[in-house]
């Protein structure tokens, strides 16, 4: 539940700055936090730990995921895409 | 469970799990309490600058990751934490594995006065500061009053009734007093029942200020908490958790179950009086002890060692001190009378749970815990206060009283183990 700082405009996505951020919201280590993962079958993850997840990302990376994003993010590589575009549209 | 009505059945205390201020486990909040060892410090766990209160007991060294996996340790508040842990404990002294009985045999209750304040705290400032959006999807379910009981049926798996009692700072003398019930009534074989509270959060604290109920002895902690002294200045708020494992006596006895005392009666009442003042006069708390010694079949002579509830409050101290007088008559002059307050500070909602395991203990150990701190006895306060060193004495059956804010009172009646007593199971 702590806060997060938000990350210096311009610098570039770092994969493993996200498996750390998922990993500690998520209980688990952060190289099982893969792309081709699923938050629910593999991580565990139930819906408030996703929207828990989103928020710090949210924070992280001032961007704002659209509700009907949410229902897509079945991977840890859906997120990564949707933060990619974000980065890219910036 | 079995289909009879079960009245009458006999209830065995036969697991406890304690993390307290003056220790963690049985062995270590006993050495505490028979060395009259207070568990009172500074505040470090928020920043207690303009608080006129800037002392407690907190649960020091605890890492809740022993007792829960990573994930549940953040997505719960700090007061199931500490009840998770206790539950955990008592399940593990008791050598019961609900997870192999029959999922309606082992239930829980697990009370708390103020629930997951903390998070209650967090989840306004996100609100205020950054909006709705940035409030935890977690915030409902940490902040809840009853989730830590049913926490401890998710990580314990035990499927019987399951529910918290809140009534202040009796909620979980009310705990006790239903798990036994339950049994007794023939719903379930055993009940994890007990109290948690981890309110020392910049608003309980501050609130509490503000009602001048506490303490302001800041320079010297130890000495803060000072039942029926004429020095006292108002009660120590504390943390933490005590449960115990209830369970049906002949299934205790049939498994060879270690039995640590048994639960004979319980009493409750209101005092139809204030919001958070005791009846002066302590009549509603003469009530609940009556009709706790009414339930245990038991009077007044027999009552070996009352465990008070001895807030350190003056009203407090001197109304149920005219309780007991009510209650006991004659034994009252002569029976010990003490208040574990005094080293423990006041768990509020867990209070009555450890109150109920130092009564257990000193009749297990044959030693009454002492009232430290008392150097200049009110005279108002005229019993047998065991003053500052622990006495041994044969105690049969233990009176412990618990009384909460909204005049709700609880008293439990508990027996020494049945094998130490010849009483036969």
């Amino acid at each position: 539940m702590s806060a997060t700082n938000p990350a210096p405009a311009g610098e570039p996505l770092d994969f493993s700055e996200l498996q750390r951020m998922a990993g500690e919201i998520l209980g688990v280590d952060a190289d099982r936090v893969q792309l081709d993962v699923s938050f629910a079958r593999d991580l565990a993850a139930d819906s408030l730990d996703l929207v828990e997840l989103i928020m710090a990302i949210e924070d992280r990376y001032q961007v704002s995921l659209p509700p009907e994003r949410l229902e897509g993010m079945r991977k840890v590589g859906d997120l990564w895409q949707f933060l990619q575009e974000q980065h890219g549209a910036a | 469970m079995t289909g009879s009505d079960g009245a009458g059945l006999r209830v065995a205390i036969t697991g406890m799990g304690l993390v307290t201020p003056v220790g963690t486990g049985v062995d270590a909040v006993w050495e505490s309490l028979s060395q009259g060892r207070s568990g009172i410090g500074q505040i470090t766990q928020f920043d207690t600058t303009g608080y006129p209160t800037r002392i407690a007991g907190e649960v020091r060294d605890f890492d809740p990751e022993r007792y829960m996996d990573r994930k549940t340790a953040r997505h719960v508040a700090r007061y199931c934490q500490l009840g998770l842990a206790a539950a955990r404990m008592a399940v593990e002294d008791s050598g019961l594995q609900p997870s192999s009985m029959d999922p309606d045999a082992v239930g829980v209750v697990l009370s708390s006065g103020a629930g997951g304040m903390e998070e209650i705290e967090r989840g306004h400032r996100m609100l205020m500061e950054r909006g709705v959006s940035r409030i935890s999807p977690f915030t409902a379910p940490m902040m809840i009053t009853d989730i830590a009981a049913g926490l401890v049926a998710i990580e314990l798996q035990a499927g019987g009734p399951n529910y918290a009692v809140v009534s202040a700072c009796a909620s979980s003398g009310h705990a006790i007093a239903d798990g036994f019930e339950v049994i007794r009534r023939g719903d379930a074989v055993a009940m994890i029942a007990g109290g948690a509270e981890a309110s020392l959060t910049p608003l309980m604290i501050g609130a509490f200020c503000q009602l001048s109920a506490m303490s302001r002895r800041n320079h010297d902690p130890a000495a803060a908490s000072r039942p029926f002294d004429v020095g006292r200045d108002g009660f120590v708020m504390s943390e933490g958790a005590a449960v115990l494992v209830l369970e049906e006596m002949g299934h205790a006895v049939s498994r060879g179950a270690r039995i640590w005392g048994e639960v004979l009666g319980a009493g409750a009442s209101a005092d139809m009086y204030h919001f958070t003042a005791p009846d002066p006069e302590g009549r509603g708390a003469a009530r609940a002890m009556r009709a706790a010694l009414r339930k245990a079949g038991l009077g007044p002579e027999d009552v070996d060692y009352v465990n008070a509830h001895g807030t350190s409050t003056q009203l407090g101290d001197i109304a149920e001190t005219l309780a007991l007088h009510q209650v006991l008559g004659e034994r009252a002059r002569t029976v010990p009378v003490s208040s574990t307050k005094s080293m423990t500070g006041h768990l509020l909602g867990a209070a009555g749970a450890i109150e109920a395991a130092a009564c257990v203990l000193a009749m297990d150990r044959g030693l009454v815990p002492p009232t430290i701190n008392l150097e200049d006895q009110d005279p108002q306060c005229d019993l047998d206060y065991v003053p500052n060193q622990a006495r041994p004495a044969d105690v049969r059956v233990s009176l412990s009283n618990s009384f909460g804010f909204g005049g709700h009172n609880a008293s439990l009646v508990l027996g020494r183990a049945p094998s130490a007593n010849a009483k036969g199971a």
